[in-house]
């Protein structure tokens, strides 16, 4: 499928106004949310840009009411997005959970600022990526984008609509502070060349329909309300009809189907860059604001003679476990420059299995520097 | 050219970088803009970046400085350690005493220009940016003055393009 609409033209747009240009050239027509800073230009831009598309803006009371909000609207048919940031995004997870129970698509933008609590409303953090996979209870997997400039906001914000349409589950685009109040240029790209994908809808008459029968892909089709099918849907543990059956083989049942409908099909998730990684002896693992400065320090290790490259994950969960595995086995180790205590890292250690060393380096409420990622470069090297 | 716009936040700080970083791509090269603020609407320390070159940018982070546009002294004595040795130094002269001895140094009353010709204290970041683009040459006067046109709030745009052409004028006598 192709978009029907885009704000084609090249923009001098900050990233959060990407990411609200993405979503409607996505197809985006509804955005329910509260405003919070870093994540306020979102909800702004959507405000004035909806009712020009025919969309719906509504700005509710919390976020709490701004997640079951898009959830609602996507059993109503349409695309549905909310923006906030850590605060708000704790307030989300119980309804987080019950999007993936009900495996309903909708897109949440979490623009991460420093935490916990208040935290630094204004200054960036990469707090949140934990809380994305374990923060709403039970057993889940997520999936998450993460954008290293206003341009991939746009791009990001594009394929999380997709992922969302395509495995049916909401998806968490994880942008931070810096990127989304960084301004550059966008391209956008004419509608007709802009990829979408849509939910599978039933095609088998109606009263042969079950709800929650995955088909070969374990996604069940999908109507909206008022399609004609008959619909029960709940966060109780449910079996194929949507009945609640609270025992342990239906929930065996259920949450292994949830799983693998993503695990199994991780590879269409799974999306990294690799920069001068064919030779690299030390390895930058990074995502988000933190791969710029990464890149650079790549760069001027490479100036000194020694042999570095980097693995930038555009996709954060799924995590890319193989591939950290795969360079695990010849490289002398790896750095993980995070805006926060340790995250990522703890992925990449549970991948690399003791196999190599593994340095995390943590800054708080900035971005690196380059020449702090140089060092970490030169002290796995030795 | 690496600019930093400093100062207090609703002095239109962030504004005028937005505003810079938007007429350079204008002028067809590449600018990244970004800025930082404290959680207070008003008041609050603010700076904004501004980087302009012709290829890809992987600075985010300023270590050095060009061109230091303060706007309040404790901006200005936070930053002015950051700046090159021939580095440019732009203050407002009422809200901010210069180091002595300082070269290249431009002192102008930016807010009571705006606030004597248009009765607009707000306005004193557009008469920067007209003097900052006389000075500097950071982007042409004709790409700035149609991105301020295209920025600032419907029915002030007249206003906001004399108080840059004051500036303008400022700076071009200085030369």
């Amino acid at each position: 499928m192709k978009a029907e609409y885009a704000l084609t033209g090249r923009w001098y747009l900050n990233g959060d106004l990407a990411c609200a240009e993405g979503a409607l050239a996505a197809g985006c027509r509804f955005f329910a949310g509260y405003p919070i800073t870093p994540a306020t230009e979102i909800a702004e831009r959507m405000a004035i840009r909806m009712p020009q598309v025919d969309g719906i803006f509504i700005q509710m009371e919390d976020e709490i009411s701004s997640m079951n909000c898009i959830l609602g609207a996507s059993w109503g048919g349409k695309k549905s997005m909310t923006a906030t940031s850590g605060p708000g995004f704790s307030l989300m997870m119980e309804n987080y959970g019950l999007g993936i129970m009900m495996e309903v698509p909708t897109v949440i933008v979490n623009v991460m600022r420093g935490g916990p609590s208040t935290g630094l409303p204004t200054l960036v953090g990469q707090g949140d990526v934990m809380q994305t996979k374990w923060g709403t209870h039970g057993d889940i997997q997520a999936i998450a984008l993460s954008p290293q400039s206003p341009q991939e906001c746009f791009d990001l914000t594009v394929r999380a609509f997709n992922l969302a349409e395509r495995f049916r589950t909401p998806v968490v685009l994880l942008t931070d502070e810096s990127v989304g109040h960084m301004t550059e240029m966008v391209e956008i790209p004419p509608p007709g060349s802009i990829k979408l994908v849509d939910r599978k809808k039933p095609r088998m008459k109606p009263e042969n329909y079950l709800p929650y029968e995955g088909g070969k892909d374990l996604v069940p089709p999908m109507p909206a309300a008022g399609d004609g099918y008959r619909i029960i849907t709940t966060g109780l543990t449910h079996d194929e009809r949507g009945y609640p059956i609270v025992t342990s083989e239906t929930q065996e049942k259920l949450i292994d189907r949830l799983d693998r409908k993503i695990l199994d099909f991780k590879d269409e998730i799974i999306d990294n860059e690799e920069f001068l990684l064919k030779d690299a002896d030390v390895v930058v693992v990074t995502y988000g604001i933190s791969s710029r400065p990464s890149k650079r320090a790549v760069k001027l290790a490479r100036r000194d003679g020694i042999k570095a490259g980097m693995l930038r994950l555009r996709a954060l969960w799924p995590f890319p476990e193989e591939a950290i595995q795969e360079l695990a086995s010849h490289v002398r180790g790896f750095v993980v420059p995070e805006i926060n205590q340790g995250q990522v890292v703890l992925e990449v250690q549970r991948a690399v299995c003791g196999q190599t060393e593994v340095k995390h380096l943590g800054c708080a409420g900035r971005i690196h520097h380059p020449s702090e990622i140089l060092s970490a470069i030169e002290e796995v090297e030795k | 050219m690496r600019i930093r716009f400093c100062g207090f936040g609703g002095q239109g700080i962030v504004l005028a970088g937005y505003i810079t970083g938007n007429a350079a791509v204008t002028d067809g090269k590449n600018a990244i803009q970004n800025q930082s603020y404290g959680s207070e609407s008003r008041g609050g320390q603010c700076k904004s970046d501004v980087i302009v070159q012709e290829g890809a940018i992987f600075e985010l982070e300023l270590d050095e400085i060009d061109v230091l546009v303060a706007m309040s002294q404790s901006a200005h004595d936070m930053y002015i350690d950051q700046l090159e040795p021939d580095g440019m130094v732009i203050i407002d002269s009422d809200l901010v005493e210069p180091r002595e001895g300082q070269s290249n140094l431009h002192a102008v009353p930016f807010t009571d220009i705006a606030y004597q010709a248009f009765n607009r204290k707000i306005m004193g970041n557009m008469v920067m940016l007209g003097y900052l683009v006389a000075a500097s040459e950071v982007v042409s006067e004709a790409s700035m003055r149609r991105t301020i046109a295209s920025n600032v709030p419907k029915g002030t745009e007249e206003m906001n393009t004399k108080a840059y052409e004051k500036g303008l004028e400022l700076g071009r006598e200085r030369k």
